[in-house]
């Protein structure tokens, strides 16, 4: 590492194996987002197989074969995707940049924790290879106990992949505490750090968890230790109880990350200084803190108590407060704002205006009479694409637009751009919201099939499935066809005032030339003038 | 003695040792919280099967666990020692104290195994293999169960300590460390407390309660 040119940009120089050992934090993160875009391409195909089947009514491919494909499509979707990619991508890439620093305070674990995904992902595809799993991603037992498929690869494929979270987590808490540049105090922190900061504080004290559970749960398979066997004289709600107390959490790992991208990208669309910094700042820390607390509303239809309900269901309703909050200060500061319409914010609105549904649809399903009717429709299924597709997504494609001058050095196309988000936001809504009305009228998420009466907005809804897909698949050609043919980037070329865009697209292996020394805010534009 | 570079990324030497320390203390969080599945359960279960509980946990061997407290609290203090004169350059002091540490280590290890190998003798296994007559409670493998899960995940973190206490007197032999850097050792001796720790509450929670 010593003996590399710092001032050459971290693409050039070393074949594969330079880059299956680097400890650069950039190298390491372009590695997560190859490795997470790919795992999105077979997560995308199985929901599209899912839709499929779901175009008319009768049989396409077998009940099994179906419970596989959205088992799949789930697991894929949510341990070997929408959890490890903006924080494990893009943060690995731009945090240390953002505050400043060379590296993040462990770069030999960064590595590691790659490796280690990849494993466990790698764990996660033999599953689907020896059969696959027919579960569903919430592995309930006893079901789990008894199926026939591949369980336990699955399951310890989760296990080693929250590893690599922990320690992705715990590296970005110590980097930010420790090699922040002078002058860089927390509250000058762009506000994707403080997001990316929540995210890994819920992965460190969330992810152990989930660790253990799917552990007991191997252990349940092979040694058949009961706990969570009725049978043996243990309790499938306590499976229920473990499984949340990681896995809503965890929905905040997926969301948090989104929501920093886009403070950063309305505020420099905008043209203005952020509104309400400090409240966006520490509503991602609410957030994560309100997220350890409401996960039985996931069981308001188990055997939970009433009581446990109600608190449950008051509690839900808390996540709202600061969820708003940040919503009504991107939304302030747009107000009066300078706003340019290039991709990236195009995705920013895209996902307030999404998001928004998927959070206020969030309240019906945390109302308790409300949930026991829609528990385990299509609204819950509805709901969670809103807010993760809806949000999370459009975060993320809305930093992959933002940030891909910088990583790569390239300009993506303007104009394919926008059509392609035009595609997936029409498509999108398509999908989605035919599901709403769908789940009111009473159909169950996870079957193969339906009643007559729901022929119509499903079919609609896969029309809408094939939308996205075009969307996508202009948009990964356009970025690939951007590495090669691309206008050159230059530095700077959103007028963005954060660090890493005072030096060069793409980066030195070192970063900054010499140290950085911080002096004001991360948004300081000036006064808009009328 | 091999002079340790400080990597670039960091400032200083303190910097670096700083970041390594919150490192460690934020994984040992994580620790806690894996094991605090475990206590969960076992909360929830006692007060599920209270009587249960305390019938089973008489059949553990109480001397056995009490000697194996023992050798850890020990160990503790010897991997502190180590600790101590590492910073103090005193290293043939430090290597002598981690090989103490290593040998009480290996103790607790061995003294479990007897331990493992005589429940399996008489049946007191974990889950649908418990099959042991004297114990009347028709829910007592799920005590069996929740001893081999918290002794044996305890355990494989003692295997886990034995090959750090190892790899750092390996590197405190070759005359890695001293005053100026003793990173390794002082992060092995807090990873070895928090496993004695850990032990602490396991003891009377199983053994003792009966």
């Amino acid at each position: 590492m010593s003996a590399t040119d710092h001032t050459k940009n971290y693409l050039q120089g070393g074949g594969l194996w330079s880059w299956l050992t680097t400890l650069d934090h950039k190298r390491i993160g372009v590695m997560y987002m190859i490795a997470t875009m790919f795992f999105f391409a077979i997560g995308g195909i199985f929901a599209l197989l899912v839709r499929l089947e779901l175009f008319k009514t009768g049989p396409l491919f077998s009940p099994d074969t179906y419970n596989k494909f959205f088992t799949l499509h789930g697991a894929i979707m949510v341990f070997m995707f929408i959890i490890p990619v903006i924080p494990a991508a893009l943060g690995n890439f731009f945090l240390p940049i953002q505050i400043g620093a060379k590296d993040v305070a462990f770069p030999r674990l960064n590595l590691l924790s790659w490796y280690i995904f990849m494993i466990g992902s790698f764990l996660l595809v033999l599953a689907v290879l020896s059969g696959g799993v027919d579960t569903g991603w919430t592995f309930y037992t006893p079901y789990s106990i008894r199926s026939a498929t591949s369980v336990i690869f699955a399951t310890l494929g989760v296990f080693i992949m929250g590893f690599s979270g922990i320690l992705t987590g715990l590296n970005f808490i110590v980097t930010i505490h420790k090699l922040r540049a002078p002058g860089m105090t927390f509250h000058r922190m762009p506000l994707f750090l403080w997001a990316i900061y929540a995210t890994a504080i819920i992965q460190v004290l969330a992810t152990p968890v989930i660790g253990i559970t799917t552990v007991l749960l191997v252990m349940e398979r092979v040694l058949h230790i009961g706990f969570f066997d009725p049978k043996l004289g243990g309790d499938p709600v306590l499976f229920q109880h473990f499984f949340w107390f990681y896995s809503h959490p965890a929905v905040y790992i997926m969301i948090l990350p989104g929501m920093g991208i886009v403070s950063e990208v309305i505020t420099v669309f905008s043209r203005k200084h952020i509104f309400g910094y400090h409240a966006i700042a520490y509503s991602s820390l609410a957030i994560a803190g309100i997220s350890f607390i409401v996960w039985g509303h996931h069981m308001f239809v188990s055997s939970q108590s009433p009581l446990a309900n109600f608190l449950f269901s008051l509690l839900t309703m808390l996540v709202a407060v600061p969820t708003a909050i940040k919503v009504f200060n991107w939304t302030a500061t747009m107000y009066r704002g300078s706003i340019w319409l290039q991709t990236p914010m195009l995705y920013a609105l895209a996902f307030i205006f999404l998001f928004t549904i998927g959070g206020l649809t969030g309240l019906f399903l945390a109302a308790l009479s409300v949930d026991v009717h829609l528990h385990d429709t299509y609204f819950v299924v509805a709901h969670f694409h809103y807010v993760m597709m809806g949000g999370t997504v459009m975060g993320l494609l809305a930093g992959l637009h933002y940030w891909w001058p910088k990583m790569f050095g390239r300009m993506y196309p303007e104009g394919w751009g926008k059509l392609s988000c035009s595609l997936i936001f029409i498509g999108f809504n398509l999908t989605f919201l035919t599901q709403f009305f769908l789940g009111k009228m009473g159909m169950p998420r996870r079957y193969h099939d339906y009643l007559p009466q729901y022929a119509p907005l499903n079919m609609a809804s896969t029309v809408g499935s094939w939308f996205i897909g075009a969307g996508f698949l202009i948009m990964f050609t356009y970025f690939i066809w951007s590495l090669f043919k691309g206008a050159k980037a230059p530095a700077n070329p959103w007028d963005a005032k954060t660090l890493e865009w005072t030096i060069e697209s793409p980066p030195t292996t070192h970063n900054f030339h010499k140290e950085p020394v911080v002096t004001t805010g991360p948004y300081e534009y000036g006064e808009v003038k009328i | 003695m091999t002079e340790h570079v400080v990597p670039d990324h960091f400032h200083s030497a303190e910097q670096a040792f700083e970041s390594s320390k919150l490192g460690l203390w934020l994984f040992l969080v994580t620790e806690i919280l894996l094991f605090g599945g475990l206590f969960v359960i076992y909360i929830i279960y006692r007060a599920m099967y209270p009587d249960m509980f305390h019938e089973a946990s008489r059949h553990l061997n109480r001397t056995l666990g009490f000697i194996n407290t023992l050798v850890l609290i020990c160990s503790s203090f010897t991997m502190a020692m180590a600790v101590n004169k590492t910073q103090n350059d005193r290293s043939n002091r430090a290597n002598q104290y981690l090989l103490l540490t290593l040998m009480f280590a290996a103790t607790f290890m061995v003294i479990k195994y007897f331990e493992y190998t005589h429940k399996f003798h008489e049946g007191l296994l974990p889950g649908a293999h418990f099959s042991f007559a004297e114990i009347t409670h028709p829910k007592a493998d799920l005590f069996f169960s929740l001893y081999f899960m918290m002794t044996g995940l305890h355990g494989i973190h003692v295997l886990v300590g034995i090959g750090l206490i190892l790899w750092v007197l390996v590197r405190s032999n070759r005359g890695d460390f001293g005053s100026r850097y003793s990173t390794p050792v002082e992060l092995t001796g807090i990873y070895w407390h928090l496993v004695d720790l850990i032990w602490i509450y396991l003891f009377p929670l199983l053994y003792l309660i009966g």
